[in-house]
């Protein structure tokens, strides 16, 4: 034994519900030396986080470990009985998930939660935990050591949820912490003090861990080594240097192309630009009860203003909870406007969907994040697609088919799929049949509210290709709503920053490397870089963190 | 090992699987409905002929189930009182759930003043005890048989109510129905084509469900001797008739009891066992 952890062909069958087993790991061997992160990294459906989880000798439901070993610490975790795991579970391996905010029970205290595993282990006095919680919420850097531990769950902040998660999994002294995506649910400005936190906090104890992610750039942090997974087996293992400067398989090379600025088509910038589309002046909306102005008293979106012109695209980014989607359903008409003026296509339009007739409602579709709840999952592809042809065009049925089959097309999908219902397509081909039924419409502007975040990075950067595909050939225009700036950055022609309710500034792509306003500023340092040294040799404006960053 | 146990234990067919309690289930039900079907051209006497010198007579050739408190074939009667139980029980149910089930999903996507005024008043309709509604409106109106399915179908109306409104209203939440309702759908299609598909499942399960308070609320009622009227008797009305017989242990009174026993407990089991669609990607 020289390694910490050492998988040797390990493989993983799993059951459908036909009764067919399928071989979701297929003879994986990875070794993690000890204190050495090594990060696993996919697309999903890769088996990354089956393969962390099997080193606590753990399958999902429907799922067995059937061949190989998984030698953890000298112990082979596949061969041990399920309560001899259990013991090592939380003193010589830990767990830290994906949505810490769904870990935590919210009827008890996180102090309660987070020396719930002494408790269960017998390791030490609840006194003598306390006060080792207190030490590990000071060393994650989270505010209040002494008294965080008082409160529960919903009192504080998704970042800080996932710190304590962490201190939750530190607090039994593992040897390896398993990291599932602990940062994919955070904003840029709130992932970076959590990696930090993270990264210290491992070197510190020289603990080892695993890291599961499918961002290479949030890997490139964190990682001593990088496995690379697709289908169930290891494709390229290196250290993270190594992939990220000389990749050697093709599919880790499409994951750092997804990372590489995409060279913008020029959209004859000299051509006058009088032609608006949509214009938004002084809208306010918001939440709660309504002031005696009028005005609600939450407000999401104040006095914000905006210009669209046809055929050209405007971002609009921030962190969550800045008002960005309730922009995206202000100006869609799903949540009325309090006050200003949508005009589009140089009418004035209702602030509520319903007043608004129905030719304005099919000109302006809108597309949301999450294809999941977007797609009426009782329904086949071609039903949901056909839908809007039916309603706005009355196209007869076999007119349906036919124009069915085109937009299929035009988003890449092969026609075959039309008979599948939603949960029957990946997630990327989900969002492709949520934008079909958007074009269906034959809309002038399409309203994406984060499109992309619930996807993968190769698969999203499919996606925005098609989008820009799609302009050319259709000539539509875009609000392109994502805290993601570097998708916004491939696609738009203008960017606006809002924070807390507030447009903070509008720059134009080719200036974006210098803007002006301090919370973009920061908003734009936040975005992590593929070079390793970054985050170590970032240094933030402490007074630009306090003010506008959520710790 | 438990895994591939249980895979092997549900078979598949047309690309659903099933096991075999709900097969089972699914066969009591379907003799249960022919008979009902069937039942004046199968019954061996007329139901209020009596055919024997003895009351309580005892299971023998030509009288296969005995003879009830008057001397009349058992058989004939339970065959015939399947007709009533099922007929009515099943006539009622649809009333109930149709209504309840449109209103609810209704009330789910309308909202606002519809759905507080709809939702208070059958709360109202709710807390009045089942029996005790049906004891008054046959006190005041007598009892028929149009009477009997709309009183039963009424008192079940609030509880299809809450259930489907409770299942839309999450359904309602979903992105798919703000996209539907941007686009400027109807009600009607919002609750029909949007909603209904997704929650037909639960829906049918507490159809069935309803179904066997609906049979057991009517065979109380006739056991009161509210529901139907002699010679006409329903399973729970020919148990009240031969309750004499229980000192005998006569099969007048058993075999109507297992008869309401063998219909609901197959609807319950059908219900936790319904044939489910094969969902597999590759295959």
């Amino acid at each position: 034994m020289t390694n910490l952890v050492e998988v040797r062909k390990l493989r993983i069958e799993a059951t459908t519900d036909a009764g067919r087993v399928v071989e979701i790991i297929r003879g994986v061997s990875l070794d993690i030396a000890d204190g050495e992160i090594v990060a696993l990294i996919g697309e999903s459906g890769s088996g990354k986080t089956t393969v962390a989880l099997s080193l606590m000798g753990h399958a999902r439901p429907g799922c067995r470990i059937t061949g190989g070993e998984i030698n953890v610490n000298g112990k082979d975790m596949a061969a041990l009985s399920e309560k001899e795991r259990a013991k090592l579970r939380g003193t010589d391996i830990a767990y830290v998930p994906q949505s810490a905010a769904a870990s935590f029970n919210p009827s008890s205290t996180i102090m309660e939660q987070v020396i719930e595993v002494t408790r269960i282990h017998r390791l030490m006095p609840p006194e003598q935990a306390r006060k080792r919680a207190v030490e590990l919420f000071r060393s994650l850097s989270l505010p209040d050591p002494e008294g965080i531990g008082a409160r529960y769950p919903h009192q504080v902040s998704g970042g800080q949820l996932q710190r304590l998660a962490a201190a939750m999994a530190l607090i039994g002294d593992p040897k390896l912490v398993i990291f599932d995506e602990p940062t994919t649910a955070l904003d840029v400005t709130t992932q970076i003090d959590v990696l930090k936190a993270f990264k210290s906090v491992m070197r510190a104890g020289g603990i080892a861990g695993v890291y599961v992610s499918h961002d290479l750039a949030v890997v490139a942090q964190i990682a001593d080594r990088i496995v690379v997974l697709k289908g169930g087996e290891v494709q390229e293992t290196g250290t993270t240097a190594e992939i990220l400067s000389a990749a050697k398989h093709p599919y880790t090379r499409e994951l750092l192309a997804a990372f590489e600025p995409k060279p913008r088509q020029a959209n004859a910038d000299g051509e006058a630009a009088t032609n608006q589309l949509l214009r938004i002046d002084n809208v306010t909306a918001g939440y709660g009860a309504v002031g005696s102005d009028g005005l609600p008293l939450i407000r999401a979106v104040d006095s914000v203003s905006l210009v669209v012109e046809k055929g050209r695209n405007l971002g609009v980014i921030g962190e969550s909870g800045c008002g960005k989607s309730t922009l995206a359903r202000v100006i869609a008409g799903i949540h009325p406007a309090a006050a200003g003026d949508i005009v589009f296509d140089g009418k004035q339009l209702q602030r509520a969907a319903g007043k608004r007739s129905q030719d304005q409602l099919r000109e302006m579709q809108i597309v949301f994040q999450y294809a999941d709840t977007a797609l009426n999952p009782a329904k086949p592809v071609a039903d949901i697609i056909a839908r809007p042809l039916a309603f706005y065009h009355g196209l007869d049925k076999r007119a349906r088919s036919k124009r069915v089959d085109e937009l299929l097309d035009m988003v890449r999908l092969p026609r075959a799929l039309r008979y599948r219902h939603p949960s029957e397509l990946s997630g990327g081909q989900k969002q492709r049949v949520n934008f079909a039924r958007a074009l269906a419409a034959d809309p002038k502007l399409i309203i994406c509210d984060e499109i992309t975040s619930a996807l993968d990075t190769v698969v999203a950067s499919a996606v925005i290709e098609l989008l820009k595909e799609l302009q050319r050939e259709l000539g539509l225009s875009y609000i392109f709503i994502s805290h993601d700036l570097s998708v916004v950055e491939a696609i738009c022609d203008q960017i606006m920053v809002m924070y807390n309710g507030e447009r903070v500034e509008q720059i134009t792509p080719d200036k974006v490397k210098a803007p002006s306003h301090p919370y973009s500023k920061l908003l734009f340092s936040s975005v992590p870089k593929l070079d390793p040294t970054w985050l170590d040799g970032l240094v933030r404006d402490p007074e630009l963190v306090s003010q506008y960053g959520h710790r | 090992m438990t895994m591939a146990r249980a895979v092997a234990s549900r078979r598949s067919f047309l690309g659903h699987s099933y096991n075999l309690v709900g097969v089972v289930a699914a066969l009591v039900i379907l003799a249960w409905t022919l008979v009902a079907i069937f039942a004046p051209y199968i019954i061996p006497h007329p139901i209020g002929d009596i055919v024997d010198d003895d009351y309580f007579g005892p299971m023998r050739q030509g009288l296969w189930l005995g003879s009830d408190y008057l001397g009349r074939d058992m058989l004939s009667r339970v065959l015939m009182g399947a007709r009533y139980t099922v007929g009515i029980s099943l006539a009622a149910v649809s009333i109930a759930c149709f209504s309840g089930v449109v209103l609810g999903m209704a009330a789910a996507v309308t909202g606002g003043w519809f759905d507080t005024c709809l939702s208070r008043f059958l709360d109202a309709m709710n807390s009045i005890p089942s029996k005790l509604f049906g004891l008054v409106v046959v006190a005041a109106v007598g009892s028929s048989i149009p009477v009997l399915i709309l009183t039963l179908a009424v008192i079940y109306v609030p509880g299809a109510y809450r259930f489907a409104r409770a299942l839309a209203v999450n359904i309602n939440t979903m992105d798919f129905m703000t996209v539907a309702r941007v686009r400027g759908e109807s009600t009607a299609y919002l609750i029909g084509s949007e909603i209904l598909p997704n929650i037909i499942r639960p829906v049918l399960a507490d159809f069935g469900l309803r179904f066997v308070f609906i049979v057991l609320l009517l065979s109380g009622l006739s056991f009161l001797g509210l529901g139907l009227q002699p010679p006409l008797a329903d399973w729970g009305a020919l148990v009240r008739e031969n309750i004499g017989g229980l000192p005998f242990a006569a099969p007048a009174v058993i075999v109507p009891s297992l008869a309401i026993a063998s219909l609901t407990i197959s609807v319950n089991l059908l219900i936790d066992n319904l044939p489910h669609k094969i969902r597999d990607r590759d295959a």
